[in-house]
């Protein structure tokens, strides 16, 4: 093995430029580099999840005097479907992540509850963008965390190294990095090969600086893509239906043919639950659902990597949380702190980190919401720093003082 | 000071002076006008969805400032008769929700229907489609209704039933129509949708409608309406009107796929949107604000009162738990509709506009939903709002004042100014053009059409700064590169499918954002290459429903020639290297059908169909960077 690595990177640095080599020895350069670069996987849950029924906290009093008709049931051996999973006395996860309680067990999934932005907006729109830009607060910046979080190199770099996966190019991962929204890996070309070669001169030339940068990095992608495409590939792993559970195995896929991938980013909408949020039963209603496909899909996630997963760390969040109180529609108004999840191989799983600032009135946000004690950064600011291995945090969240972190990844 | 330093200090000063002077003499290039030629070009891309042959001659003829004013009046513009002979067979579009719950019910009215509570349809055709839905409805129930109807079963013979499922689409025809009329309702719903699609590619308007109508009476309506979207941004005379039409039904956005508004959004665009879209944004706003697609999609027809659901309960215990306020359209409205993110309003302000709103309803959601005001659940105690004092008992001109407030306030004024400026003229409007639009909106009481006029009227539109500089969406795409190619369109089904991969499913924005107006923020890699597959497929005439001829290019293959009759500008010196070393590659290489690459990988492509070179080069050329702009 070390040997072929050894003469796979000489052969590549004998050709002249990383373009003119063949595919395959492209992508076995990633690989062969040595030192495994560590993958950092974003999820966001559009629309404000309701962390307070995602994570349960069924310890506190006040979280069933506050949801008479939402709140999930304290966990209980007789009706195990319809009630809370307990975590650790005090949280519960809600019934529809059943899939991810082995994860947990084997401590290679973490939460931070009270975790979020301390901006006060409680618009979609600008909460995400302040998540998604990492400054919250801030609107003229212009570039993402997770572009920033990419330690800039000029050479030997995958075109492929930040992926999105879906036809929009999120504002997280806008940046200097060269970044590439996938909809579908084995779509992502032009059907037409005389075409596509038209096509890549003409976007390579163009004066257009809109477009033509973006159509360069795209016909890079397009081909190491397709080189892949080319190859067999075993899905590890059984993803529920449905374009979460795809863009998680897509990203499988991606890290596992060793193309360079350093982040990747996907999300799932749908979480804007004002109305029939928990119907009759917990497993009812829309956030259930919702859960449904989220859950499976993480914890195909982790089945699909296996080995692998010990250089990868997943990590969830949205933009706000919501109100603590139902508001009489079965459902829940847009609020503000929530619960993260991250999961990986060197995470220190199996815990739920974070200050639990209590539901009582006089604790709550404005008197209606969950209070912040984690600041998203502070998560973020870890994986970036400890996982991936990119210090310089002063550029990755700007404004922010990074102060201790939780330890949610063994160093 | 020594002579030396003096001179040093001299030049740097000129030298600082010069840079000054320099700066100075550089122009905005919102200052710099455009020429005669440009203009028209420049309006047909604006104003309309993109231009079509003749249409520079058309407008040289009669007069930009005449054809500007003639468009800004659609009402008085004869619509084209192509378009409403194609628009005939959508039925639904000229339905009210009650007409469509009844033609084409919703679940919840087909259990009705079952039980025997309502009456089924009186045309055959439809109560077919309802029998069929109740039938999938009562074996979901576990009821032993009749069975579902096979291939296999339908009385054919085992040629027919393999030509049907797998054949070529004419082959399906012919064994189609070769059925007696009542095996073919039994076969249409027995065949699987992949093979339903293939039939459906050939089959004349009404069988079209007939196959449409097996998938299920949901499906209908909301086929029926991007349909008629792309058919109108493709045929209708009335270009601006639908121009607008897209940008306001997108800034009051609604989500088609929520529940019940599957059934209000037919109603929503025709009635509530596309009449406003030139009068005054006060009359569109109270239009949206009553709308039961509106109520619906942002759940204010359920935010009630706390105090009137108390006293409620007080009169009956037993009565449902208590509902209670809702603020999401209290907070869209001011966001997104009105005065903007940063227009001014506080959270206290939104829970004060939702207590306004409380009482604001619908009568019966899935069956006619009209809009009800519902005193009783209304909160009736003194608000404020934006510093306005409203005082107690006033009913529903609670909501009615905060509609004025907003209507006429001067953070609305310049958000809907700048919205439209974006959508018309740039990303980045001038803050000079802004600002006179959002005068003429405040002194014409929000007079749309005015509003358009100043901007009509600004040099900064007929400017460089704005001449081909919004990056096309992929609506704005898709049907300019049909109206360029002087396409002939059957039916739109595919082009709406395109949308979607290309990142804008028609009426499918789930937030209520709407789709951006920042051109800039479609661009990304797989946007770009499924424009380019689009661009290629279509010339090639790959896309089903939409027929392309080389006539369109008076049989020229000069690649100069082609862009101006496509773009009505010249080609980038780039764009036409690229493509003609390509013609010089392929011709070389002589390589047989344009697809064999694709065939090479296993991908179903008809048999070897040269393409004649204009349509390869054009499309080629709608693929090119030079045509994602307009």
């Amino acid at each position: 093995m070390l040997n072929r690595r050894i003469f796979l990177r000489n052969a590549g640095l004998a050709m002249v430029g990383v373009g003119t080599a063949p595919l395959w020895l492209q992508r076995a350069l990633y690989a062969a580099d040595g030192s495994r670069k560590k993958i950092l996987v974003a999820i966001f849950q559009r629309g404000a999840a309701d962390g307070l029924n995602i994570v349960v906290p069924h310890g506190e009093r006040h979280y069933y005097d506050m949801r008479p008709t939402i709140a999930i049931p304290r966990p209980s051996g007789a009706d195990r479907e319809n009630c809370a999973i307990d975590l650790d006395g005090f949280f519960g996860l809600h019934p529809a992540l059943a899939p991810l309680k082995p994860v947990f067990d084997a401590q290679h999934l973490a939460i931070v509850h009270a975790a979020g932005s301390p901006d006060p907006t409680r618009s979609h729109f600008d909460a995400q963008d302040f998540m998604e830009s990492g400054t919250p607060g801030l609107k003229v910046t212009g570039d993402g965390w997770l572009n920033r979080s990419l330690v800039p190199e000029t050479s030997g770099v995958s075109p492929v190294r930040a992926v999105a996966m879906g036809a929009a190019l999120p504002r997280v991962l806008h940046g200097r990095n060269n970044a590439v929204a996938i909809e579908n890996l084995n779509s992502f070309q032009v059907r037409n090969d005389s075409a596509s070669k038209v096509f890549q001169a003409m976007y390579a030339d163009s004066s257009d600086s809109v477009l033509s940068g973006t159509g360069r990095e795209t016909f890079d992608a397009v081909k190491l893509l397709q080189s892949i495409e080319k190859q067999p590939y075993h899905v590890g792993a059984e993803y529920p239906r449905g374009r979460f559970g795809d863009s998680l195995q897509q990203i499988a896929h991606l890290i596992k043919s060793d193309v360079g991938v350093e982040v990747a980013f996907a999300d799932i909408s749908g979480w804007d639950h004002h109305v029939n949020e928990v119907a009759q039963q917990p497993t009812q209603g829309q956030l259930a659902q919702r859960l449904a496909e989220f859950g499976q899909s993480l914890a195909a996630f982790w089945n699909d990597l296996g080995d692998r997963m010990a250089d990868v760390a997943l990590v969830t969040m949205s933009e706000f949380g919501r109100t603590a109180r139902e508001n009489g529609n079965r459902g829940t108004d847009h609020g503000h702190a929530n619960v993260m999840f991250v999961m990986g191989g060197d995470v220190r799983g199996g815990k739920v980190y974070g200050d639990w600032p209590g539901l009582a009135n006089e604790q709550l946000y404005e008197g209606r919401d969950l209070a912040l004690t984690t600041d998203f950064r502070s998560v973020l600011g870890e994986l970036v720093q400890t996982h991936l291995g990119n210090r310089d945090l002063r550029s990755v969240f700007p404004g922010f003082s990074s102060k201790s972190f939780r330890g949610l990844i063994k160093a | 000071m020594r002579r030396g330093a003096y001179y040093a200090l001299a030049a740097v000063v000129l030298f600082a002076a010069g840079l000054s002077l320099y700066a100075k003499k550089t122009p905005s290039p919102f200052s710099i006008a455009l020429s005669r030629d440009q203009k028209i070009v420049h309006a047909l891309n604006r104003l309309t969805f993109g231009p079509r042959p003749g249409d520079f001659d058309d407008v040289k003829k009669m007069g930009l400032k005449k054809w500007i004013e003639v468009q800004l009046h659609p009402d008085r513009i004869a619509e084209n008769p192509l378009l409403e002979e194609k628009l005939a067979p959508l039925d639904t579009l000229r339905m009210t929700p009650m007409e469509l719950a009844r033609n084409y019910p919703p679940p919840q009215l087909i259990k009705a229907m079952v039980e025997g509570k309502i009456p089924y349809p009186r045309d055959p055709d439809e109560r077919m489609m309802v029998e069929r839905a109740a039938r999938r409805f009562k074996n979901k129930q576990g009821q032993n209704g009749d069975e579902a109807p096979t291939l296999e079963n339908a009385g054919l013979t085992e040629d027919q039933q393999r030509i049907l499922r797998r054949g070529a689409p004419p082959e399906k025809l012919k064994v189609f129509d070769s059925l007696l009329d009542e095996q073919q309702d039994e076969v249409l719903e027995a065949m699987p949708p992949g093979a339903r699609v293939g039939l459906f590619s050939v089959a004349p308007p009404e069988l079209r409608r007939k196959i449409q109508k097996s998938a299920g009476p949901q499906a209908v309506i909301t086929q029926d309406l991007a349909e008629a979207k792309l058919l109108r941004a493709i045929y209708s005379n009335r270009q601006l009107g639908e121009v607008l039409t897209d940008f306001w039904y997108n800034h009051f956005n609604v989500f088609l796929d929520k529940g019940a508004d599957r059934y209000l959004v037919t109603s929503y665009e025709r009635d509530v949107i596309r009449p406003h879209v030139l009068g005054k944004f006060k009359d569109l706003l109270l239009a949206t604000a009553e709308s039961p697609a509106m109520l619906f999609y942002l759940d204010n027809f359920q935010s009630v009162s706390p105090n009137a659901m108390q006293m409620a309960a007080r009169r009956n215990p037993q009565a449902r738990p208590a509902r209670g306020l809702n603020e999401n359209y209290a907070r869209e409205l001011m966001e997104l509709h009105t005065l903007g993110v940063d227009g001014g309003y506080t959270q206290r302000d939104v829970t004060e506009v939702a207590r306004c709103f409380t009482g604001w309803s619908i009568r019966a959601p899935r069956e006619g939903a009209t809009f009800e005001f519902r005193e009783r659940l209304h909160d009736n105690g003194p608000k404020m709002v934006l510093g306005y004092n409203i005082p107690p008992g006033g009913g529903i001109q609670d909501g009615l004042k905060v509609l004025d407030i907003l209507a006429h306030h001067r953070s609305t004024a310049r958000f809907i100014s700048k919205k439209l400026a974006m959508r018309f003229v740039a990303d980045n409007p001038p803050p000079s053009l802004m600002d006179k639009m959002a005068q003429t909106f405040l002194r014409k009481d929000g007079d749309l059409r005015a509003v358009m006029e100043t901007m009509f009227n600004a040099p900064e539109f007929w400017s460089e700064g704005a001449y081909r500089a919004k990056l096309k969406s992929p609506l704005e795409m898709v049907a300019s590169s049909v109206r360029a190619l002087g396409a002939e369109v059957n039916f739109t089904f595919p082009l709406s499918q395109q949308l979607v991969q290309l990142g804008q499913p028609l009426y499918r924005k789930q937030e209520p954002t709407g789709y951006t107006n920042a051109g800039a923020e479609w661009v990304n890699s797989a946007a770009l290459l499924a424009r380019m597959n689009f661009a290629v497929a279509l010339a090639a005439n790959r896309i089903p429903g939409v027929k392309v001829d080389a006539s369109r290019f008076h049989d020229t293959e000069d690649t100069n020639q082609i862009a101006r009759e496509l773009m009505l500008t010249d080609l980038s010196d780039q764009a036409r290297a690229a493509i003609e070393t390509g013609l010089q590659a392929k011709a070389d290489n002589n390589s047989g059908p344009a697809d064999s690459a694709a065939r090479g990988r296993g991908a179903r492509v008809p048999p070897a169909q040269q393409v004649p070179k204009p349509l390869v080069i054009a499309g080629l050329m709608l693929g090119s960077p030079d045509f994602q702009r307009r």
